[in-house]
């Protein structure tokens, strides 16, 4: 009985929401505003979808059933544990590292591209797993501090003609800087408030970006962003005056690809330098004093550990990541504006975190692989795409809460 | 070693604590009953600094703790564990002692942990085992030897029985009485009046915010007040 009344709400919700939502339109008729209703074929849809979530209500039971009989992947039979794990830990990371090198000569410039995106995307992913999967601080405004790194590039190399090299830590560093001073008075808070105010920062950046005209070139962006060279070598066609360029140095024939290759190289050393740097932090004891005070903050404190400080140091280096990314992009993409710093790409990196599995550092790598290939696999649904983004995270939680590849502590083995 | 004068605690306008003054000796078991809503922890936490006393002093080691930072108190070898075990639960057994050591270098660290697990061999056996997967009573010991980690000179605890059954109750408190012979200062809270005034040198009898009674342990168990009062007549 309680599954039919369920059932028939369920459906009268659905009934209400979409006929204010379809089943109604506003149309301009010449210069008065007309009512139209939706189209039979609309209402075919519209009732087809009622019917649906009727029946799913009401069988909702039996539907869960077979969601649980569909296997969970057991991954960790996968991987070898122990003292093996330890001889081969090595290995298999230098023969990972070994094939993301070779790998670009002998695919095509697209995908090269893609897979830089991907990297970006897996050093924001990993810098605000710091944040979020280690000290627990929910940062809802993390692309401020890409943005800040991005536009401390552009703004360098465009006024005072730095190059990448030396804009890549000064980025970091002023990203860090951001996240120290709004961290400072910010950190007081916790949970929901907290990332009500980071949600804000992240606007202020975008909007400050925005309208400071006068700097930033506002709504047009910065272009003509100098790419990054190697050792003074430029990667064109055509030298401006008295560099050295890449392909004649070595005396080889220009291939525009050549750029992309070496893009993708950096990004591979960049997101090689952050998971080094970040696995150390975790090992340090700063490191354990993020998840313990995500664990007890009042434990934390009868310790001696002085929260305020902890906290600042996750969102610091946290955002000095970012900033990195962010110098990396804006050096890759040669223009930069305020859309790309958008709340959906905060969105974004928060998803890759939680799909991933908070804290663990090769869940949140493949997350960002899978979030960044995935919609362009998908091109023709482009139109859809927030539509399955959105399926994609409810049946995650559904089929595994925990993430793809949830962080992973040594367990008791009974002997 | 510990000395409060005339401190007065207040959450905004009410006024928890009534002119306080307790005196903790070196090497001494000092414990507090009283009923619930007392002020016993308001107590413990207004030594830490957290609330803060509003008037009177604080003296650990004749020096004034009573406007230092909560993070400094916690560092002058004063250790506090805190009601309700709060150990870290997705850390390790491990994680969860070196955490206590955070201010230590690695060879004393190494040296506190091996002390550590020799009072607890509990511990040693899950010393990779998630601390939120033990029992209660094995995370009361996992919190008492945690703050053992730090090394301290005297060490505050609130109801370390609270929640645990009466043999683990017993077992607690004789680790409590070790400690003491190992030449921690303990100043102890408790519910548990009977237990706790059994092994106490001196306590101390709160009500209301004030605090009414102070004798020796064995004094304050025969007396009748305080029989009718917490001891069930």
């Amino acid at each position: 009985m309680g599954k039919l009344y369920n059932a028939i709400f369920s459906a009268g919700i659905t009934f209400v929401l979409a006929c204010l939502m379809i089943g109604v339109k506003l149309d301009t008729d010449g210069a008065t505003l007309g009512v139209t209703g939706a189209t039979p074929e609309q209402w075919a849809w519209i009732f087809g979808g009622i019917a649906l979530v009727f029946f799913s209500q009401l069988f909702s039971d039996q539907i869960d059933a077979a969601f649980r009989k569909i296997p969970k992947p057991q991954v960790s039979h996968l991987i070898p544990v122990g003292d093996k794990m330890t001889q081969l830990k090595p290995w298999l990371m230098a023969g990972v590292f070994v094939c993301m090198v070779i790998w670009p000569f002998m695919v095509s410039r697209g995908s090269v591209d893609l897979a830089t995106l991907a990297l970006i995307y897996i050093m924001l992913g990993l810098g605000l797993n710091i944040v979020v999967g280690l000290a627990g601080l929910l940062d809802l405004g993390y692309v401020a501090f890409y943005a800040v790194g991005a536009y401390t590039y552009a703004l360098l190399s465009q006024y005072f003609g730095l190059s990448f090299w030396v804009c890549l830590p000064i980025s970091a560093g002023m990203a860090a800087l951001f996240g120290f001073i709004l961290g400072f008075p910010v950190l007081r808070l916790r949970g929901d408030y907290l990332a009500i105010v980071t949600l804000g920062f992240g606007e202020i950046i975008r909007i400050l970006l925005n309208n400071w005209t006068a700097v930033t070139g506002g709504p047009n962006g910065i272009s003509g962003i100098a790419k990054p060279t190697l050792f003074g070598m430029e990667f064109s066609r055509k030298s401006k005056e008295g560099s050295t360029l890449f392909h004649e140095f070595f005396g080889i024939d220009y291939s525009s690809s050549h750029k992309v290759i070496f893009l993708y190289l950096i990004a591979v050393v960049l997101v090689a330098f952050v998971i080094y740097v970040i696995n150390r932090l975790m090992r340090m004891p700063i490191g354990r004093a993020w998840e313990a005070l995500r664990e007890d903050e009042i434990a934390c404190r009868s310790l001696g550990l002085n929260r305020t400080a902890i906290k600042l140091s996750a969102f610091t280096i946290g955002a000095s990541t970012a900033g990195f990314a962010g110098s990396f992009f804006a050096a890759r993409q040669g223009f930069i504006s305020p859309e790309s710093f958008t709340f959906i790409e905060s969105a974004i990196i928060l998803a890759i975190v939680v799909l991933g599995g908070m804290g663990s550092q090769i869940g949140i790598i493949l997350a960002a692989i899978i979030m960044t290939i995935l919609p362009e696999l998908a091109r023709e649904f482009s139109e859809y795409r927030m539509l399955l983004f959105g399926l994609t995270m409810v049946l995650m939680m559904r089929w595994r809460p925990q993430g793809l590849v949830p962080m992973k502590r040594p367990v008791l083995e009974l002997k | 070693m510990l000395k409060l004068e005339n401190v007065n605690t207040h959450y905004g306008k009410i006024q928890a604590l009534h002119d306080i003054s307790i005196d903790v000796k070196a090497g001494e078991i000092v414990t507090l009953i009283g009923a619930n809503g007392a002020g016993k922890t308001t107590l413990m936490m207004t030594i830490c600094g957290d609330p803060r006393a509003s008037s009177g002093t604080i003296l650990f080691d004749n020096e004034d703790i009573s406007s230092v930072p909560t993070a400094q108190i916690m560092r002058k070898g004063l250790a506090v564990v805190p009601e309700g075990r709060r150990v870290f639960s997705r850390l390790t057994v491990q994680e969860n002692l070196h955490m206590g050591a955070y201010f230590r270098s690695n060879a004393e660290y190494e040296e506190s942990l091996a002390e550590v697990l020799e009072l607890f061999p509990r511990l040693e056996e899950r010393i990779s085992q998630r601390a939120g997967t033990m029992s209660g009573g094995e995370q009361q010991m996992l919190a008492i030897g945690r703050a053992m980690m730090s090394r301290p000179r005297m060490i505050l605890l609130d109801e370390p029985s609270l929640g645990l059954a009466p043999i683990i109750i017993q077992q607690i408190f004789s680790i409590i009485e070790k400690l003491r012979d190992d030449g921690v200062t303990i100043f102890l809270v408790e519910q548990n009046a009977n237990q706790a005034l059994r092994i106490a040198d001196r306590g101390y009898v709160m009500e209301n915010g004030r605090v009414v009674l102070s004798d020796t342990g064995e004094a304050l168990l025969t007396n009748p007040e305080v029989r009718k009062a917490y001891l069930g007549g």
